[in-house]
């Protein structure tokens, strides 16, 4: 927030914490896009030294475990909105797609304009709101046409973002954090 | 101090993070890109190419097939050329070095001395031959050559007739951009006069000639 | 930015007031609520689109002619000097004349003392960015000299008496109906009248123009230009277009006067290659354009003039971030897919340059100075689609990040608000205490979420509700789990 709208001094300093924190494991593991992605592509900039081993969750699951099917359960169908960040700054792919059909009971829907960005983009959203909401309507319009009961995504602010919009438009759909999905079971669904 | 002079000071005060003896040449440009391709044989792929734009294509090579009886094959695509000028009627511009064979029976009127350009604009159509055609983009090259003449002139009348010998076809840019020479006026031709100014949706037909017609011989 | 607001317009002044800079987000929020507008920049948009995608997706190279273009663009621009040395003698040796003008004005004065010197007084005009941005015509009109622009685009807007919105389409923010509409009532005041059955379709509206415009091509003796490239080695212009008015003014007048960009060169004639596929792929989604006009000095006897114009270039040039801006070939593939262009619309951008190149180019090329001005960084969600789409491999986020540092690190009036805010979250994610405290105390007046937020985050509540604090934070859960 502080580095994208132009706080660097701020935004320094916090990037010297999160270094000092996560420095020393073998694996740091984001779940979210956009926080990878500063982290790997933007503290550089900051003259700040990425902490090593930072992994969106998806790309931990599938290219450092090796895992695509981690037993979930979640009888439910969900539309996935890939978040700017994962797509174009992470470049994770289909990963997510791929966890999220291998869980058990789930039917993944596909979503229109799926790469097209929600309109939230940090302080965007206050900044420019007619805009941003938009933007947000339209990406709800396309969530609303694939019918899912569910919206998912690999990053909190999107979620927010799209989720706000549909619970003030009031329309009937859950947004749920990738990471949520695949920790639901039958013993503890979510 | 000149502006030439402030202009160039600024760029140079400009590029003060550029080491001094950094020469041009040191920024390395990479080149891995094709320069050339195989594939797709290059005279189906320019008609391909041709057709997608709307320009109407002949090929001599099947036309001869029915003119059988004619031995000499440059005979032949002489009098398709002019075959399909006659067809087509109206008083047709030609530039200098046209050959007369492709203009037989052909209301013509030779570019020289120089038309004014109310008569350009009164002219029904205008055959020309071409420098070279790229087949993956469809696209036909003038140079002004005696064959092509001036610019003006296969750009104000309404139907270009184009002749394309097979030896003038390249299959990429890069080829055709190394057979060019750059000091000659060059006109890049693919397809008739188009625009997309409209809500983004191409329409053929502007100022240019509407109708463009490529025979390849 | 004085006077009540109705409670549409309200959100938006209170935001402008957070950030101290309402220009763009006022202007943007105007266009989403005009639906024709939205509907004509989604469609045309979204068309572009496709095609785009679709030509570049069959070039097999594509990701090697976007690097070879970028560094071809570097190199001229690290020894820029030295290009314009070299096409300036190349353009002079092929006989021409070049002139060099500092700024806007000096532009102007150069073009209308060479149309002056011809006993002209009226012109035709190939669509040109250069000569939009030093606003030309309104100079050589106080001069007495007629401008006509015969773009089709450029006609329409200029007949419109309105303003360009996109780079290559300059009236993209007009449908087929309202082009009849200006057609029909504006054409017989510049010339030729409309048709009086003139129908709306594509097809009709472009027959129009070609006859609305015949004659005064068959008249010219001046045409004015810009130009997609001037190669240094050789001297040689290059001219990109559609629709044949280009090779119009380009060939028919017998005075020729092109104003062009010093970032616009390429070192040598072979460089085309890369451009030359690059260019047309990327800005109307075709293999090729329909005409492309090349030419070395005084063509067929054709009298030449060629303007160098510097006008901020050479700022930008000093920025070595924002220097990559100056890359551009103005292809506007950007435009087309940034989500925000398509609600916002190009005008909003107050600039002939809009969209997410606009938005790092117009702040660098006038200087940070305006609400506007400075309002422009941050007209985008940093989603990258303009990066993935650029065919120089400009980084337009990373320049729109950069230049929110200075815009941040001026503290324009509001700000000081945002600063302190910024400081004290900075503060609170810094301290293990304060967070664990802050979400503590959120889960458990959760109930307490307010349906409206005060001050400039009422942006955020106009349209969306705030989500409900979990009833225990993630650092809670692992306490209890691990």
């Amino acid at each position: 927030m502080h580095f994208n709208t132009g706080y660097r001094a701020d935004a320094e300093l916090l990037a010297r914490r999160v270094g000092e924190i996560f420095t020393g494991y073998d694996a740091v593991v984001m779940p979210s896009g956009s926080c990878a992605a500063m982290v790997r592509e933007w503290y550089p900039t900051l003259g700040v030294e990425p902490p090593s081993g930072v992994y969106e969750l998806s790309e931990f699951l599938v290219d450092v475990l090796g895992v695509v099917d981690v037993g979930a359960y979640f009888p439910h169908t969900v539309t996935y909105h890939p978040t700017c960040h994962s797509l174009r700054s992470l470049r994770v792919g289909t990963r997510p797609e791929k966890l999220l059909s291998a869980v058990r009971g789930l039917k993944l829907l596909p979503l229109g304009g799926a790469d097209e960005c929600c309109g939230f983009g940090g302080t965007f959203s206050v900044k420019n709101p007619a805009v941003s909401a938009a933007m947000c309507t339209d990406k709800v319009r396309n969530v609303l046409d694939t019918g899912a009961e569910v919206l998912c995504a690999a990053d909190n602010s999107c979620l927010m973002h799209i989720g706000g919009t549909m619970r003030r438009q009031r329309a009937g759909v859950r947004t749920m954090h990738l990471a949520q999905i695949l920790a639901s079971t039958e013993e503890e669904p979510a | 101090m000149s502006t030439r002079d402030q202009i160039l000071a600024k760029v140079r005060a400009a590029l003060a993070d550029v080491p001094a003896d950094e020469r041009p040449e040191d920024v390395a440009v990479p080149r891995d890109y094709q320069r050339s391709r195989a594939g797709t044989d290059i005279v189906d792929l320019l008609i391909d190419r041709l057709v997608d734009y709307k320009a109407v294509v002949h090929h001599t090579a099947s036309a001869a097939v029915g003119a059988a009886g004619h031995a000499d094959a440059s005979g032949v695509a002489d009098a398709v050329v002019a075959r399909l000028l006659v067809a087509r009627g109206g008083r047709i511009g030609a530039p200098v070095g046209v050959p007369e064979e492709w203009l037989e029976g052909v209301d013509a009127v030779r570019d020289d001395p120089v038309l004014p350009a109310a008569e350009l604009d009164a002219l029904d159509g205008v055959v020309t031959g071409c420098a070279l055609a790229i087949a993956e983009t469809g696209t036909i090259v003038l140079d002004g050559s005696p064959d092509q003449g001036r610019r003006a002139l296969t750009l104000v009348p309404d139907h270009h007739l184009c002749v394309v010998r097979l030896d003038q076809i390249v299959r990429t840019v890069p080829e055709a951009l190394a057979r060019l020479d750059p000091s000659r006026p060059l006109t890049w031709i693919s397809g008739p006069s188009a625009t997309s100014d409209i809500e983004l949706d191409r329409v053929e037909g502007v100022h240019g000639p509407r109708t463009l017609e490529v025979v390849i011989i | 930015m004085t006077g009540a607001r109705a409670r549409g317009a309200g959100a938006t002044g209170v935001s402008g007031t957070f950030v101290g800079m309402p220009a763009f987000p006022i202007a943007s929020a105007k266009a989403v609520g005009d639906s024709q507008l939205r509907h004509n920049l989604h469609k045309a948009t979204h068309t572009i689109r496709g095609k785009r995608a679709a030509v570049v997706g069959e070039q097999p190279d594509w990701t090697e002619l976007r690097a070879a273009g970028a560094a071809i663009k570097n190199r001229v621009l690290r020894h820029l000097d030295v290009y314009l040395e070299q096409l300036e003698a190349a353009v002079v040796k092929a006989g021409g004349h070049v002139h060099w003008a500092a700024d806007a004005a000096e532009a102007n004065r150069i073009v209308t003392a060479l149309v002056k010197a011809t006993g002209e007084t009226e012109v035709v005009k190939v669509k040109s960015m250069a000569t939009q941005e030093i606003e030309l015509n309104e100079a050589l009109a106080d001069a007495g000299i007629t401008a006509y622009e015969t773009d089709l685009a450029e006609l329409i807007v200029q007949l419109g008496d309105d303003r360009p919105s996109h780079i290559l389409v300059p009236a993209i923010h007009r449908n087929r109906a309202e082009i009849r509409e200006i057609f029909q009532r504006s054409m017989s005041e510049w010339g030729r009248p409309a048709p009086a059955d003139l129908a709306d379709d594509p097809p009709a509206l472009a027959e129009a123009a070609r006859l609305h415009l015949r004659e005064r091509f068959l008249a010219a003796k001046v045409g004015i230009s810009g130009a997609n490239f001037a190669v240094a080695e050789t001297g040689t212009l290059v001219v990109l277009e559609s629709e044949g008015n280009g090779r119009m003014c380009l060939t028919l007048p017998e005075t020729l006067i092109s104003v062009v960009g010093i970032e616009k060169l390429v070192p040598t004639w072979q460089d085309l290659e890369v451009f030359m596929q690059t260019l047309p792929r990327s800005s109307t989604g075709e293999r090729m354009n329909p005409y492309t006009s090349m030419w070395t000095g005084a063509a067929e006897g054709q009298e030449f003039h060629l303007v160098l114009l510097d006008n901020g270039r050479t700022d930008v040039l000093a920025d070595q971030v924002g220097r990559q801006a100056l890359r551009c070939i103005r292809c506007s593939a950007c435009l087309n897919v940034c989500p925000v262009y398509e609600r916002a619309g190009g005008h909003a951008y107050g600039s002939v340059y809009p969209g997410p190149i606009g938005a790092i180019l117009t702040p660098q090329l006038r200087g940070m100075s305006s609400e506007l001005d400075e309002s422009l960084p941050y007209a985008s969600t940093l989603c990258g689609a303009c990066y993935d789409v650029c065919p120089v491999e400009i980084n337009i986020p990373e320049v729109l990040l950069d230049l929110r540092a200075k815009v941040a690190a001026a503290g324009g009036k509001g700000h000081r608000v945002e600063r302190l805010a910024m400081a004290g979250a900075r503060r609170v994610l810094e301290s293990p205490g304060l967070l664990k405290a802050g979400q503590r105390a959120a889960g458990r007046f959760r109930r307490l979420t307010p349906r409206r937020l005060p001050g400039p985050l009422a942006g955020w509540t106009d349209t969306r509700d705030i989500p409900a604090p979990p009833p225990q934070s993630f650092r809670e859960w692992w306490e209890r789990n691990r």
